[in-house]
């Protein structure tokens, strides 16, 4: 197809040209086009449907602001829907969809909805489906969120890459018209670290759809002048196709760069989109302002559009939607486009100015004191009937016609911290208020200040006052300083159909709808017609609704009030938020020392928070993972198994007051361990609950190691941080993690004293009797490497955890491996660790679920009443101590082959299974391959008194019953002989 | 002398190099550290233990001071001591023989992992990483900040030069983190 509606000059390159498709269809288009300045170039009007009436729509707007002409761009798993044309930037190939029609644009099976009208107004859904109550879930909510919604979603993953990053600056300017690269000047001369972003991909604001001069030449070449000036700035960074989305606290700036939005194909590793949080100590909103529309009857026809779109697509874009089109105005504004369209060649039909006493022009004729009463034109505008000042009716051939109804300043980001704008008689607009943001100044267009020169004087002057420049201003350029003339209008009486909401489908009729039921307020009325909701937010609508509102609530707009801006100012793609953060990389992984050597055994990972630990390690003759976990379980029990425990937290505990701060810390006792030990702890939270339990080693009077687990390895240290820094910031003690640094493995089974003592150097006797159950020390392997040696055991079993520095900490597993062959050593992952720590009756996070005390794990006694620690006061407390209350019990099904299911509760032998007669419940379960049976922890009312005693262990709701035993939680060595070995 | 051979924290027996346009990452394995951290009442005793140790004044907040073996600053009278290797393994050692008790000693040799970042444009591959204003950090800045949500200390070395630590353990994120930051901002 050929651009037709092509115009002399603009800001395109006519020596390139681009192919695009639409709805399937050919086009060409220069660089430099908007997709909505190349359709409408190729004579294409209508782009989009209308949300609820399906309505043929064409664009508004040459922004951002547009609500209508919304497309699905690109295609397979890159598709976005509800793009703006208005906003996407022509590239080679580009490929978009209309959307939210079936079976195509211009015939619409939905367009039925249209005839519907009178039945689908304001409130229609709330009215509608209330009855039968039962209907809404099955029924009517399925099919609503069916027809509702606009473009579609890929349903593929988004294969492109998004980026978030950081920027500082002593001024961020907001807007790159006269007002901002003024400013920018201003700032970037005097020194100052600036950022200058814009949406636009052209810089320059409304300078680049004007034809006034600047300095007595064109516009767009003091633009270009002032953009090299800048660009050669080494202090100044300008930011092109990024949108300022929020303003948040402490100067603080969101931003989306659209770095490859522009692009056919992205470069390898290069990001669509970067999320920038831009730290500026001042911040200069250089925004403008948005034109607004005029509310008449079938007003939304594709064709009509804001009379300063149709002069930037002139201008810039040198194109027009159409060969001869009519201007409707409130303004003198409007007299501009059907001055600048005329000298293009456009035939003007007219200009229909509401004013009496408009000014005339000898290039075409003012319809003065005159009212667009109404439109024809199905796909496409095709007359304009008017009503003129003696009351009598003009039919007028056009196939565009500019609305304009004044100027709206952009003050959204002023709003952002709950500012309210101030209402201004002149602009009959609201303009930033006197709260704004700590740090935000307002300048140009966006303050309220219309004229170029007015704009480029509070550009300079707003960027000296943010900064506290001295010295003179620089010099401005000659500009137009024209006042503003203009006499609100904001819609036609009597219309039955004015379109205020393009993007909702929200009519004048809607707002009167909404005012007669009692939804008054603006926030009911933005709720109950959903006006200035979806994409747009309703930058093109909004005061149209207040202006109605107010009329008929008898008050004044201002007294109306607005609803609050919110961030982001544009929409913004979840991609964006998520930026790197996705997939795998969703969060960062944390991998043990051992974990290379692991992947190439065949290990099976778990996450555990951001860990990955081996969870078991098959055979390849192993076809389920139960063979693999009991086989570990077994040979560790019969000899020697080796199992990776670094991810348990450890915190090097020092100072003069180590021994008493642990002893605060824990509820039982440490100050007088000996150096050299080790002793099992118990923390408890302030209110007497279990939080956490491990081991405190003392490796010298002033030197403590304490373990966590490894899910609250964070938690438990920054805890012990805050009681030392809050509770008792007069202890000499400090605190580091050494979690990452030490490699530590368990050695664990009846011949880990014999493994261990092939590597351990021989100086250091690890025998019994040398180093007992529960002793501690440096030492050295493996010829001088410095080490650390524990004898704990969480499996029950003989058992150490040796420590070395984490580099080592492979090659140590590896001589582990090799040295234990002898003893047919296994490698043990965190499933066979879980068995064997139920089978000994070792409380793990499964029992410290934040809901248990010391008393219900069988560690009451734990608790020291000879010193005062974090819990133990509140851990008296009467509700937790009374008879009767749960305690660990074991638990073994009475029919071999039944399994113990964790979760499930306990309910007597006989008698109902419902939550008053609740017994306890059961919180971890493994089969244990030592006792050849399922076997169970949890919590017993009583449970201490109840061993032997049959009950049923229930779980109502997958319909399980299965006759249990409540036996000792310490299902292997009772007695600890084999630990103690 | 054991006989046991380190891996680096990615993994390797050799340090990983990557370089994108003009910017290098080094993993740089051949460090050693210990954290100091002062006792009550003894922080004059162990500013002058640290600053005897690296042969310059300790340094004040945001920086780094010394060399070879140099100290930066972690929190209120608190260091990290960082040195060569190959010469100070037992580092930890040496540090707490000189400040003796009137200082908290830990060795912090592996729980870091450090990688430089050097070459024109690194500025705008750590504009992606961190929110540090890196632009204004001079030769013997340091500080903490949250990469790639990694806990993590950048040092300014020289103009154009810096060195990221972050934990061992997540060496393989943070290497990821900083190599997909360099091919997108170079």
């Amino acid at each position: 197809m050929t651009q037709d509606n092509r115009l002399s000059g603009g800001q395109i390159d006519r020596t390139k040209t681009l192919n695009f498709k639409f709805d399937n269809r050919s086009y060409s288009a220069h660089p430099g086009d908007t997709l909505a300045s190349a359709l409408l170039a190729n004579g294409v009007r209508l782009m989009g449907r209308s949300f609820k009436y399906h309505r043929p729509r064409g664009v508004l707007t040459a922004g951002s602001e547009e609500p209508n002409a919304l497309v699905e761009l690109r295609t397979g798993n890159r598709q976005e829907p509800n793009t703006r044309v208005t906003t996407v930037e022509m590239f080679e190939g580009l490929e978009a969809h209309s959307q939210n029609r079936w079976p195509s644009l211009k015939f619409d099976a939905l367009a039925i909805n249209d005839r519907f009208s009178t039945f689908l107004t304001a409130g229609f859904y709330y009215k509608t489906f209330m009855w039968p109550a039962a209907f809404w879930e099955k029924l009517y909510e399925p099919m609503i969120r069916r027809a509702a919604g606009l473009g579609s979603l890929s349903m593929q993953e988004d294969p492109d890459e998004y980026d978030k990053g950081f920027r500082h600056c002593d001024l961020l300017i907001i807007g790159a018209g006269p007002a901002g690269l003024m400013a920018a000047l201003t700032a970037g001369r005097a020194g100052s670290e600036v950022i200058l972003a814009d949406e636009d991909f052209a810089l320059g604001g409304r300078l680049n759809s004007e034809t006034f001069s600047l300095n007595d030449g064109d516009a767009t070449e003091w633009v270009k002048q002032s953009v090299a000036e800048l660009s050669a700035m080494p202090n100044v960074r300008l930011m092109p196709r990024t949108t300022v989305i929020g303003a948040f606290d402490h100067g603080i700036y969101g931003a989306v760069e659209r770095t490859g939005d522009h692009l056919a194909s992205l470069p390898s590793g290069k990001p669509r989109q970067i999320l920038w949080r831009i730290y500026a100590k001042r911040a200069l909103l250089c925004a403008g302002a948005t034109e607004r529309p005029i509310a008449f009857e079938n007003n939304d026809r594709p064709g009509i559009m804001l009379a300063s779109a149709l002069r930037t697509y002139a201008n810039r874009f040198a194109t027009t939607a159409a060969q001869r089109v009519a201007i409707f105005t409130n303004n003198d504004d409007g007299h501009r486009t059907a001055a600048d369209l005329h000298a293009k060649g456009i035939r003007i039909a007219a200009v229909v100015d509401v004013r009496d006493d408009a000014p005339t022009s000898h290039d075409y004729e003012v319809l003065r004191g005159a009212q667009v009463r109404d439109t024809k034109g199905r796909l496409g505008l095709t007359f304009v009937e008017v009503e003129l000042a003696d009351g009598s009716s003009r039919t007028l051939d056009c196939g565009a016609l500019g609305v304009s109804g004044g100027w709206n300043p952009n003050v959204h980001l002023t709003c952002h911290q709950r500012g309210r704008p101030a209402w201004n008689d002149d602009l009959a607009a609201f303009v930033p208020g006197a709260d704004l943001p700590p740090g935000l100044s307002v300048a140009g267009a966006a303050n309220g200040v219309m004229s170029t020169h007015g704009a480029l004087q509070s550009g300079a002057e707003g960027a000296a006052q943010a900064l506290g420049l001295k010295g003179p201003l620089p010099d401005l350029p000659k500009a137009e300083d024209t006042p503003i003339s203009q006499t609100p209008f904001w819609y036609v009486q009597g219309c039955s159909r004015a379109w205020l909401d393009q993007q909702n489908d929200v009519t004048v009729k809607d707002v009167k709808l909404s005012h007669q039921e009692g939804f008054r307020s603006v926030e009911h009325l933005k709720r109950y017609t959903t006006l200035g909701m979806a994409t747009d937010q309703g930058k093109t609508s909004n005061m149209g609704g207040l202006a109605i509102m107010a009329e008929l609530a008898g008050k004044s707009i201002p007294e109306t009030g607005t609803t609050i801006f919110r961030p982001p100012y544009t929409p913004v793609p979840i991609a964006t938020f998520a930026g790197r953060m996705k997939g795998k990389e969703f969060h960062p992984t944390r991998l043990t020392p051992s974990h290379y050597w692991a992947k190439e055994r065949g290990a099976v990972f778990v996450e555990v928070g951001n860990w990955l630990r081996a969870q078991w390690f098959p055979l390849p003759s192993e076809t389920h993972w139960r063979e693999s976990v009991d086989r570990e379980v077994r040979q560790t029990r019969a000899s020697v198994g080796v199992c990776d425990c670094t991810t348990l937290g450890k915190i090097d505990v020092q100072g003069a007051d180590a021994a008493d701060f642990l002893n605060r810390v824990y509820c039982n006792g440490f100050a007088k361990l000996a150096v050299g030990k080790t002793r099992y702890g118990l923390m408890l939270r302030e209110d007497g609950i279990a939080m956490d339990d491990g081991t405190a080693a003392r490796l010298a009077e002033d030197h403590f190691v304490v373990t966590t687990t490894t899910a609250n390895a964070v938690k438990v240290y920054q805890h012990m941080e805050f009681v030392r820094q809050c509770l008792f910031p007069d202890m000499d003690v400090q605190l580091i993690s050494t979690t990452e640094a030490w490699a530590q493995y368990a050695v664990a089974g009846p011949n880990s004293r014999k493994l261990l003592q092939k590597i351990v150097d021989p100086e250091f006797d690890i025998s019994n009797e040398g180093f007992p159950f529960m002793a501690c020390g440096n030492i050295t392997v493996c010829g001088g490497l410095r080490a650390r040696l524990f004898r704990i055991s969480f499996s029950g079993e003989l058992a150490f955890e040796i420590a070395v520095p984490s580099r080592y900490g492979d090659a140590l597993m590896r001589r582990l491996m090799q040295e234990g062959e002898e003893f047919d050593v296994v490698p043990y992952g965190t499933e066979a660790l879980g068995v064997m720590r139920i089978e000994k009756g070792h409380a793990a996070g499964n029992e410290l679920n934040g809901t248990t005390t010391a008393l219900n794990l069988g560690m009451g006694r734990m608790v020291s009443k000879n010193k005062d620690s974090i819990g133990s006061i509140l851990s008296e407390r009467e509700g937790l101590n009374e008879p009767g209350a749960l305690m660990m019990v074991g638990i073994k099904p009475v029919n071999a082959g039944d399994k113990v299911t964790a979760g499930g509760h306990l309910m007597d032998a006989t008698g109902p299974v419902d939550a008053a007669h609740d017994q306890g419940y059961v919180t971890s379960a493994a089969f244990s391959p030592s006792l050849d049976s399922h076997i169970g922890l949890g919590f017993l009312k009583n449970g201490g008194t109840r061993q032997g005693e049959k009950m049923r262990l229930v779980s109502p709701v997958t319909d399980l019953t299965v006759e249990v035993e409540i036996v000792s939680a310490h299902f292997v060595d009772p007695e600890g002989e084999r630990l103690r070995a | 002398m054991h006989d046991l051979v380190a891996i680096t924290a990615l993994g390797g027996t050799e340090p990983k190099i990557d370089r994108v346009g003009s910017v290098t990452c080094t993993e740089t394995p051949g460090v050693a550290l210990a954290s100091v951290a002062a006792r009550q009442g003894r922080e004059d005793k162990t500013r002058n233990a640290v600053s005897q140790l690296i042969g310059a004044e300790t340094p004040a907040v945001g920086k780094f001071t010394g060399g070879p073996i140099i100290a930066f600053w972690t929190g209120p009278d608190q260091w990290m001591i960082e040195a060569p290797f190959e010469t100070h393994e037992d580092l930890a050692h040496l540090v707490k023989e000189n400040t003796g008790d009137t200082a908290s000693v830990s060795e912090q040799t592996d729980a870091w992992v450090r990688f430089d970042l050097d070459g024109e444009g690194v500025l705008a591959v750590l504009e992606l990483l961190s929110s540090l204003d890196c632009r204004k950090m001079a030769a013997g800045a340091a500080s903490r900040t949250s990469i790639h949500h990694l806990g993590c200390f950048v040092l300014c070395r020289a103009s154009g030069s810096f060195s990221v630590y972050g934990p061992r353990s997540s060496a393989g994120s943070l290497h990821h983190a900083i190599v997909a930051a360099m091919k997108s901002a170079l």
